[in-house]
């Protein structure tokens, strides 16, 4: 009998090409998912050796980073990222790589869209020159971020010399209370290994609180594994993935729909396969989490006081954290809740889905957003822009106050004109609190969609329950 | 690609724990589809104040900083965004190896593919050498990639890891996408026996 082996394991022994004397695998790639901002260096370099792209027909594009939200009508304002996008459709006219360029009805945040049109499917590797490019391990793919150097690489061969990964169980058992979201998770994961605690391996995210999640809140756990470290977090397969996935456009049909499935589910990790490192939460027991600090490592139980750098255990890590601290204004030995809040983003590859717009809208029904706060929600992708407009959803953010904006990356990396005036404080639903992230000075406080929204609605950081009927 | 000598060099500290990506370089310069001129926008927020004027207590503001090919950073250096801008911005400044306690992955791989070397070192050796350049910031650090030492001011000889094809892409000046490029037939060959997921051209979408 073979030896039992983790679903990681059986995706990276199905992609190995070759293993040359001396260098990494040679590991094959399924899907390459371009955007506008890690790309052009990339055609660059393939011009520059007169190559092509290697399997258009596994590339595919869109544009979101540099991309305004305003109204399409508009063009774009910034010269700089005008020119970018417009390379950007150049780049992918010129090599014959499918796209959804800037005014295309389905354009939308590279994360979303792949899953949104059945792209991203079971047992594939995906990669993008993108960090949060994990979060298509909702789906039991092996998908990680990438530099310029590799997205090259991966357009001209379709593969990358890779080393593998360790592989690392976050088992999450339990159930979440309500007013506690799938964002709680993975911060609370964050909080308690640290953001270099996954450095060197693959999250496979495992537990009874992990299957009772859909598949966008599998997406926004994935999401984030980066900020634990992790190169690449997945969730093995199931039910729950398999009806997501059916009929959607690049999703196999009729009999190629049943080989796919019967190889899917052979996907999941075999009992007894061996784990190099292990970690358990218990989601019975979390509370809203959000930062207090400048990487996604600080944070804390929304009612928790702000831990004290003092307590720190070394002297890097004191100065790391008062730094922190002092960046954000913020004195240790209180909590959170209460602080007044400037801006509110809902929106980002982490919580721009259908289920994170309708918990933002669940709270904000019939409500007036504080008249201190500027609110924006930013759907992940036109498509999702349009299905909350069937439903209704804008009208409620409108109604209560909020900005209902085009598609894009927006006031998560603050690219796009969309950003934070130094000073001003965010409740945000992405993924990165770091040293102007969302605008030069801005400081920005992670949490859920329901976090957000309830913050939104009182103009200070609120935990959401408090609102919640 | 230049192929990695020996140097000695005079070494920026700046002991903080997690520098991430968008400090080496802020998201706002990522909008150019060239890899020049990233070195002046190098550690910007940290480097210039709000008037775009150089803040000179900042370590890349003055010497031995401004001049130097080592910097010596704290824990997980290189965390958060994929953006290959970083090792870029870095070594345009004239950056040509980091010393810290861990890398993160992406980042360290980024780096090699450009000729600058993540040296790892443990945390009592970080720790000695953030004393050692306390006392004499002028002090200097010797690196050598071929035999994998770091040699600190004081002439201690520390070792440090590095994955085997990088160190030889490195010491020769080996193309990787060259040297993928010659598998042509083995990826050829894993195409024809291997089924493929999804053909991203089989769907013509309306729009």
């Amino acid at each position: 009998m073979s030896q039992p082996r983790t679903i990681i394991q059986k995706i990276w022994d199905a992609h190995v090409v070759t293993r040359p004397p001396g260098a990494p695998a040679l590991l094959y790639i399924d899907l390459h998912l371009v955007h506008e901002v890690t790309s052009p260096q990339a055609f660059e370099g393939l011009r520059r050796r007169r190559l092509k792209v290697r399997r258009p027909d596994k590339t595919f594009g869109t544009c979101d980073h540099s991309t305004p939200t305003a109204p399409r009508e508009l063009p774009i304002a910034d010269p700089v990222a005008r020119a970018q996008v417009e390379q950007f459709e150049k780049n992918c006219r010129e090599f014959g790589i499918p796209f959804f360029g800037f005014r295309n009805p389905r354009q939308g945040i590279v994360h979303v869209i792949g899953p949104e049109h059945g792209l991203t499917q079971p047992g594939m590797t995906i990669v993008c020159g993108d960090s949060h490019t994990a979060t298509h391990g909702a789906f039991g793919a092996l998908a990680f971020g990438i530099g310029t150097s590799q997205v090259e690489h991966v357009l001209a061969t379709q593969c990358l010399l890779q080393a593998p990964s360790q592989s690392f169980a976050v088992r999450v058992d339990g159930r979440l209370r309500p007013g506690v979201t799938a964002k709680d998770i993975i911060l609370a994961l964050i909080a308690k290994i640290g953001v270099g605690g996954g450095t060197g391996c693959v999250f496979e995210y495992t537990g009874a609180a992990i299957r009772a999640l859909s598949m966008e809140e599998r997406m926004t756990v994935c999401n984030m594994s980066i900020e634990g470290g992790a190169r690449a977090g997945l969730i093995a397969p199931d039910d729950t993935t398999f009806e997501f996935l059916a009929g959607r456009p690049f999703a196999p049909k009729g009999e190629a729909w049943e080989e796919a499935l019967a190889f899917w589910k052979t996907l999941p990790t075999d009992a007894g396969a061996a784990y190099d490192r292990e970690v358990a939460i218990d989601a019975s027991a979390l509370e809203p989490m959000i930062t207090y600090g400048t990487n996604p490592g600080m944070g804390i139980p929304i009612s928790a006081p702000v831990p004290d750098p003092a307590e720190a255990p070394d002297a890097v890590e004191r100065e790391t954290r008062r730094k922190a601290l002092a960046y954000m204004g913020i004195e240790p030995g209180k909590p959170l809740a209460g602080r007044p809040v400037n801006v509110v983003f809902i929106g980002s590859c982490t919580n721009s889905r259908m289920t994170d717009l309708r918990a933002a809208a669940s709270l904000l029904k019939g409500r007036k957003v504080s008249p201190n706060v500027r609110v924006l929600v930013v759907p992940g992708s036109q498509s999702i822009k349009r299905q909350a407009e069937a439903e209704g959803l804008d009208r409620i953010f409108r109604e209560a106050g909020a900005e209902w904006r085009e598609a894009g990356c927006s006031m998560c990396i603050a690219m796009n004109g969309d950003q934070l005036a130094p000073g001003e404080y965010a409740v945000s639903t992405s993924n990165r609190n770091f040293e102007g992230r969302q605008g030069k000075g801005g400081r920005t406080f992670l949490a859920s969609p329901l976090t957000a929204a309830a913050s939104a609605v009182t103009g200070v950081v609120t935990d959401p329950r408090t609102l919640l009927g | 690609m230049e192929k990695f000598t020996p140097f000695e060099s005079w070494v920026a500290v700046l002991p903080v724990d997690n520098i991430d990506t968008d400090q080496i370089i802020p998201a706002r310069f990522l909008k150019t589809t060239s890899k020049e001129g990233l070195g002046d926008q190098l550690f910007y927020d940290w480097r210039y104040d709000a008037a775009g004027n150089p803040r000179p207590d900042f370590v890349l503001n003055r010497p031995p900083g401004n001049r130097a090919q080592v910097l010596l950073a704290g824990d997980n250096f290189g965390c958060g965004s994929s953006r290959e801008h970083a090792p870029w911005a870095l070594t345009q400044f004239g950056f040509r190896a980091v010393i810290s306690t861990s890398f993160a992955d992406i980042f360290k791989g980024n780096a090699l593919k450009n000729a600058l070397l993540p040296v790892v070192v443990p945390a009592e050796i970080h720790a000695r050498l953030l004393q050692m350049l306390g006392a004499d910031p002028l002090a200097t650090v010797r690196v050598d990639l071929a035999s994998q030492t770091l040699t600190l001011p004081d002439g201690t000889a520390v070792e440090f890891p590095v994955e085997g094809f990088a160190k030889t892409c490195l010491l020769e000046g080996v193309d990787e996408l060259g040297f993928l490029l010659k598998h042509e037939a083995e990826i050829a060959a894993f195409e024809q026996a291997c089924r493929a997921p999804v053909d991203t051209l089989s769907v013509k979408l309306d729009g």
